[in-house]
């Protein structure tokens, strides 16, 4: 059975209470939000048919939601995901190599997970943090002024397990 | 140094905290407009003002909340877009995350301007942190009674709350930003009606950018007609510049739009010049979506007069030969940068924001992007810039909303400007993929004065 914990059950109701009564659709993305933290950091059919429960809207509006914004991750991916950004100005600071070099590092191609379920590299488009680039997201964070040195510590973080993802 | 209203205090030990903003003046403005001022008096400030929208189209802001629908019975909106996803930009972030207080603040007196009584920050999902720091200064200015039931006495209840979206960059565009807080995908809405008449559930909403509400402030506290002295011309007040690229010192600048580019790029106070003793080659000075510049045309218009950091300037000599001040994302290419591969990387974005509801935008981005990929890995033919150019008009003009053309303009610019560059990725494709073209004819040929 799938089911949010307490604490997660009474922040649904926080967000619900951000809009006018009848109005709880409007929960759906930060909710989504929510299930991914909680349910394993993606979105299987039966954590949206759950929130869409939860809404009482109906699962293809949950859905349609789901498929649209690019922060959903509607297959499993690993333990730590590493957004890294390639748009122009990232580029501009060298956004290829480090996406290169951490390739080289850990095995695995933008879209790819590690064997070991712990690196999951994703490639994707303007964070709004062009100052301050290269630079990823890990979790909550962002990671700025990306060098290979910075990837290492990362991902030796990551490894000791002192990365937290929320 | 320039005029400073927005991030004068911004780095104030702790101003992120309410006591501290507090103590440094803040919440005045509130203070002022609830206890002395009517809503319609507010709003006639900010026409006085001759404040523009920060968000990209400049849109005169008093004008626009004067349009606001005020029909008996029905809830109005006030929903500030904190969606930021324009490549380049980073300036609204800058500022919610270091003086978050001057958002609400700015927020608490549009709303009473406006008649809000629940109001909404739709901020990208990606600054989930920045959410936290949102969440808690509006926890702060409501147990110091700036918010919630009859403030200061004045009778005008208010909330504020804070939205994430999801990652998608089209719900910057205002109605697709409202669909997104309605639940739904971010599929813009086709206009009329305006979200002014028919927004956010159908009710009357005002859309405006983080930096126009945070720019409410200093205009109450100083009066419309003391911020409309600063600046040139119709460019009234400051303006935020998030400055990227190959250059000294990025990071977000608050300019009094009466400084030049070239002061901008060269001069320690801002960008401190072009990064490890290269050369400018070309710039974007309003974030991706408006035209690429090559350095002559940058410093100076095609009548050789000293470009300015003015909305007016910016755009000087149209599409043919000028630019625009858009969301204020200045994003400087040096020397050695690749044009084609740059309008590729843009291409990319999107294809990838597109959401699909219009062929032109849909079929056109993906193609823009092939195309740019092909030529930049050596295998383009000649043709190629001409269907390049082809495909961008088609989109251009022919979508339910402006994404379409924000992908077909730094497409067309880049043509309009490199067309060499393209065309030696073409002729020397084995060049092409081991080094860039370089600087050519764009040379800042100009002496540089600005120190
Ligand atoms: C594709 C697209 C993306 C946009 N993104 C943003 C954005 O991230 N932030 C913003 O304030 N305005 C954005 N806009 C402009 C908004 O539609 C709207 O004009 C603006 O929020 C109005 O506020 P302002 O008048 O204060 O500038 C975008 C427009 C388009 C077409
Ligand atoms: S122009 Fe593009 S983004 Fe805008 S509505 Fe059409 S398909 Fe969607
Ligand atoms: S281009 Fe990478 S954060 Fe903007």
């Amino acid at each position: 059975m799938i089911k949010f914990s307490e604490k997660s059950l009474q922040e649904v109701q926080r967000i619900i209470s951000f809009y006018p009564e009848g109005k709880q659709k409007s929960a759906v993305i930060p909710v989504l939000h929510l299930a991914q933290q909680e349910f394993g950091g993606w979105l299987d059919v039966p954590v949206m048919d759950y929130v869409a429960s939860l809404l009482s809207i109906t699962p293809i509006e949950v859905y349609e939601v789901a498929t649209f914004y690019s922060m959903y991750n509607l297959k499993p991916v690993g333990k730590y995901l590493f957004e890294v950004c390639q748009t122009g100005p990232c580029m501009l600071n060298g956004s290829d190599d480090i996406i290169k070099y951490i390739d080289d590092k850990l095995g695995i191609k933008p879209g790819e997970t590690t064997n070991d379920g712990m690196f999951t590299l994703k490639t994707v488009e303007c964070l709004g943090a062009c100052g301050y680039a290269p630079m990823m997201q890990l979790g909550k964070k962002y990671r700025e002024h990306l060098t290979k040195a910075k990837i290492d510590q990362i991902v030796e973080e990551c490894g000791r397990s002192a990365v937290t993802n929320n | 140094m320039g005029r400073k209203l927005l991030l004068d205090k911004a780095h104030i030990e702790n101003i992120r905290f309410y006591d501290v903003y507090r103590r440094e003046g803040g919440y005045r403005s509130v203070e002022k407009a609830l206890k002395t001022m009517a809503p319609d008096v507010v709003t006639d400030e900010v026409k006085k003002s001759g404040l523009r929208g920060r968000g990209g189209a400049g849109f005169p802001t008093g004008m626009k909340w004067s349009f606001l629908a005020k029909p008996e019975g029905v809830p109005r909106y006030l929903v500030v877009n904190a969606d930021e996803s324009e490549p380049g930009t980073f300036k609204d972030r800058y500022l919610m995350e270091f003086i978050p207080h001057l958002l609400i603040e700015g927020m608490i007196v549009s709303s009473f301007a406006l008649g809000s009584k629940r109001s909404y920050i739709y901020i990208r999902g990606e600054y989930a942190w920045i959410v936290d720091i949102l969440e808690q200064a509006i926890a702060e200015a409501k147990n110091n009674g700036w918010l919630g039931k009859n403030i200061l006495g004045s009778g005008f209840d208010c909330e504020i709350y804070v939205q994430r979206g999801a990652g998608a960059y089209i719900c910057g565009e205002e109605t697709a930003l409202l669909e997104s807080l309605e639940g739904k995908r971010g599929n813009p809405r086709i206009k009329p009606p305006f979200p002014a008449i028919k927004g956010l559930w159908d009710c009357p909403t005002v859309v405006n950018n983080v930096e126009t509400i945070a720019a409410v402030v200093p205009i109450i506290n100083e009066g419309g007609e003391e911020y409309a002295k600063i600046g040139t011309g119709k460019s009234t007040g400051t303006k935020l510049i998030s400055a990227c690229g190959n250059i000294k010192k990025q990071g977000v600048y608050e300019i009094d739009m009466t400084i030049s580019v070239e002061e901008f790029i060269y001069s320690d106070e801002y960008c401190g010049g072009i990064a490890n003793g290269k050369r400018l080659k070309a710039c974007i000075p309003g974030g991706s979506s408006v035209p690429i510049l090559p350095a002559n045309l940058l410093l100076k218009t095609a009548k050789g007069e000293k470009r300015m950091m003015t909305y007016e300037s910016l755009a000087d000599g149209g599409f043919a030969t000028g630019s625009m001040m858009g969301s204020g994302g200045f994003i400087v290419l040096d020397e050695t940068q690749c044009v084609v591969r740059h309008t590729y990387t843009l291409a990319r974005f999107y294809r990838h924001e597109s959401c699909g509801q219009c062929s032109p935008c849909r079929e056109g981005t993906g193609w823009m992007e092939k195309i740019l990929l092909n030529i930049e890995k050596g295998k383009g033919k000649m043709s190629d810039i001409d269907l390049l150019w082809d495909i961008q008009r088609k989109i251009e003009g022919n979508t339910i909303c402006p994404l379409g053309d924000a992908a077909a303009w730094p497409v067309a610019a880049a043509i309009r400007h490199f067309r060499d560059e393209f065309e030696w990725h073409i002729t020397n494709p084995d060049d092409a993929v081991r080094r860039n073209y370089g600087l050519m004819h764009y040379a800042d040929i100009l002496t540089v004065v600005a120190s």
